[in-house]
């Protein structure tokens, strides 16, 4: 058949389907009037005619133009059928009862790393600077021990004045800034072997216990463990979760398996987004608390430590426990990656 | 006819089922068809990305000015805001408007996963946190050096993620339409011209080359299209506008077209 009687066969029914098209691209399936809903219907029937049409000129090899004209619509019938909808609300709770946990068991071994990358260093700081207090400096620049040591002095608190709640949205805005861009870093810079991530854990151990230690060995310990057990189960969990998420991404270019690296990346980057996402609401929490909660210096300290101890034991027990059991088909699918 | 000096077919590239040289990347669909991506480079990508950071910038400063009225409570929202604009105002637009910010539909680009499908949250995301690490040293040295390297134009985040950065292709309506308006004009008038058979037999390539040629006069100027028909002199027989509609009736006798 010689290409003008194809085209001239067929030029409405490219027409019609390229008009479908900028329809359904232009809105998602929900909010189409009810004609073109029933359009709707026809678009799979309709795009593969079109995939036919197309593979019919490649083979008579029709010139160029018709064949990038009809790619385009190929294209854009393709990138149309295969867009995902999905219902938000039924993720987010599978999400949580489901992925997260498992996830974060899955790489258990990187969880334990970190965790020990995390408070190796600051138990060692801690016990030389219990040993020899001046260590601090070392550690920590004077100028940020002291605002740490301004932060947290009893005697500010001793008139139970609160901070204003301007004040504290500020300090939310800050920790959500601040925290989860932290969190993001680890993570992403877990790319170069591993390396990056391994050197923000083993950093802010330093700083953790640099600071505990020294606020411990000038007498401020009601005042810091009480500020920092109220978020300390999301916050610190949550750095030591994007870290393990980290050193996995590293870990698969070094050890990419029976794949090549690329795809061993990408297959450990697709598993452990769910960990990011996770982490990412974790350190909402925290940042919530720590802003609204943990600096009131009205809440008693008993009380603080009794809330904080049971954040504490709750997260234990959800990455120990929620999600677990499940058939194994269900044990076999990743999370809500692509 | 003068003789020729070379056979027409060395002039022409052979079977277009060969793979092709340059960055096009063909993919098979579901379907079974080939469908045609064309990843776009560093030049390009490097310019989408300094469009978006200059919007990124002005939006965070015009929001900073907007909220400094709200004093303390203002400083917390910006924090949030420059927060969200950091590292989800790619995300956003990539997820929902097509894969395309405005620094990329500024150059005509979008971002897909590798299988042609739209990108999704995760994939964007990972690719978006990953630009940490393209970023690295300075002004993304690692992304600039991964992209050149990878036969599609991949940085590290990319790689990550499957994902490509390719040519919309997105017609512009307006030059379409003139365009089309001259399209239907020529055509008429060369569809008047009628039929002419082949002097001699021409390769599949060769043929198509002329039916591609004759369909594609409208984006040419008219003195680029008589350049062209007088190489084909050889074929032809004659130059000029003579040439050219001889070429036009070997075209329309390929394509079908009677006159």
């Amino acid at each position: 058949m010689k290409q003008r009687v194809f085209e001239e066969q067929r030029s409405t029914r490219w027409e019609e389907f390229a008009g479908l098209v900028e329809k359904l691209d232009g809105s998602t399936g929900r909010r189409l009037a009810k004609a073109d809903r029933e359009a709707l219907a026809s678009f799979p029937e309709r795009y593969r005619e079109l995939c036919r049409d197309l593979a019919v000129a490649q083979e008579r090899h029709y010139s160029l133009p018709l064949l990038d004209r009809l790619n385009r619509l190929a294209l854009d019938g393709h990138r149309i059928l295969y867009t995902r909808d999905s219902n938000l609300v039924l993720r987010s709770v599978r999400f949580f009862a489901w992925d997260f946990p498992r996830a974060v068991r899955r790489d258990g071994l990187a969880v334990s790393i970190a965790t020990g990358l995390f408070l190796v260093p600051a138990l060692v700081v801690a016990a030389m600077i219990t040993w020899s207090p001046e260590l601090v400096y070392s550690v920590i620049p004077g100028g940020r021990v002291q605002e740490f040591e301004e932060m947290y002095d009893p005697a500010a608190r001793v008139l139970g004045e609160n901070r204003d709640a301007g004040t504290d949205l500020a300090m939310f805005g800050f920790y959500i800034m601040n925290n989860i861009g932290i969190a993001f870093r680890a993570y992403a810079s877990g790319l170069v072997f591993g390396l990056g991530s391994a050197v923000v854990l083993i950093n802010n151990g330093f700083l953790l216990g640099g600071v505990a230690a020294h606020l411990v060995s000038i007498g401020f310990t009601v005042t810091f463990a009480s500020f920092v057990i109220g978020h300390g189960a999301f916050e610190l969990t949550a750095i030591v979760l994007s870290g393990a998420a980290g050193l996995r991404l590293g870990w698969s270019l070094i050890a990419p398996g029976a794949r090549t690296r690329w795809a061993s990346l990408r297959h450990a980057a697709s598993e452990t987004v769910t960990i990011v996402y996770g982490v990412f609401a974790m350190l909402v929490v925290a940042a919530l608390l720590e802003a609204f909660w943990s600096s009131k210096g009205a809440v008693l300290p008993e009380i603080k430590f009794a809330v904080g101890g049971t954040f504490w034991a709750l997260v234990f027990a959800y990455f120990a426990f929620v999600g677990r059991g499940g058939s194994a088909s269900a044990r076999a699918g990743g999370g809500d990656g692509r | 006819m003068p003789a020729r000096e070379r056979p027409l077919a060395e002039l022409v590239v052979t079977s277009p089922r060969v793979a092709p040289v340059d960055a096009t990347l063909r993919l098979e669909t579901p379907e079974g068809i080939d469908v045609e991506l064309r990843p776009a480079g560093p030049v390009a990508r490097g310019l989408a990305i300094m469009i978006d950071e200059a919007i990124a910038w002005v939006v965070s400063i015009a929001i900073a000015i907007a909220l400094s009225v709200f004093g303390e409570a203002g400083v917390g929202v910006y924090f949030v805001v420059y927060f969200l604009i950091e590292w989800f105002y790619p995300v956003l637009f990539e997820v929902l408007r097509h894969g395309q910010t405005p620094g990329k539909a500024a150059l005509g680009l979008r971002v897909v996963s590798d299988d042609a499908t739209p990108i999704g949250w995760s994939d964007s995301l990972v690719r978006n946190l990953l630009r940490v690490v393209d970023f690295l040293p300075l002004g993304y040295l690692a992304g600039v050096v991964s992209v050149v390297t990878t036969r599609h134009f991949q940085r590290l985040g990319d790689l990550a993620a499957g994902s490509l950065v390719v040519h919309a292709d997105r017609v512009d309506r307006f030059a379409a339409e003139a365009r089309a308006a001259i399209r239907t004009d020529r055509a008429e008038a060369d569809r008047r011209l009628g039929a002419a058979p082949l002097p001699l037999p021409l390769a599949v390539a060769e043929r198509r080359s002329l039916v591609g040629f004759a369909e594609r006069q409208a984006d040419l100027s008219d003195e680029r299209i008589l350049e062209l028909t007088d190489l084909l002199e050889p074929l032809s027989g004659a130059t000029g506008e003579e040439g050219r509609r001889r070429v036009v009736r070997m075209a329309n006798g390929i394509a079908g077209v009677d006159g």
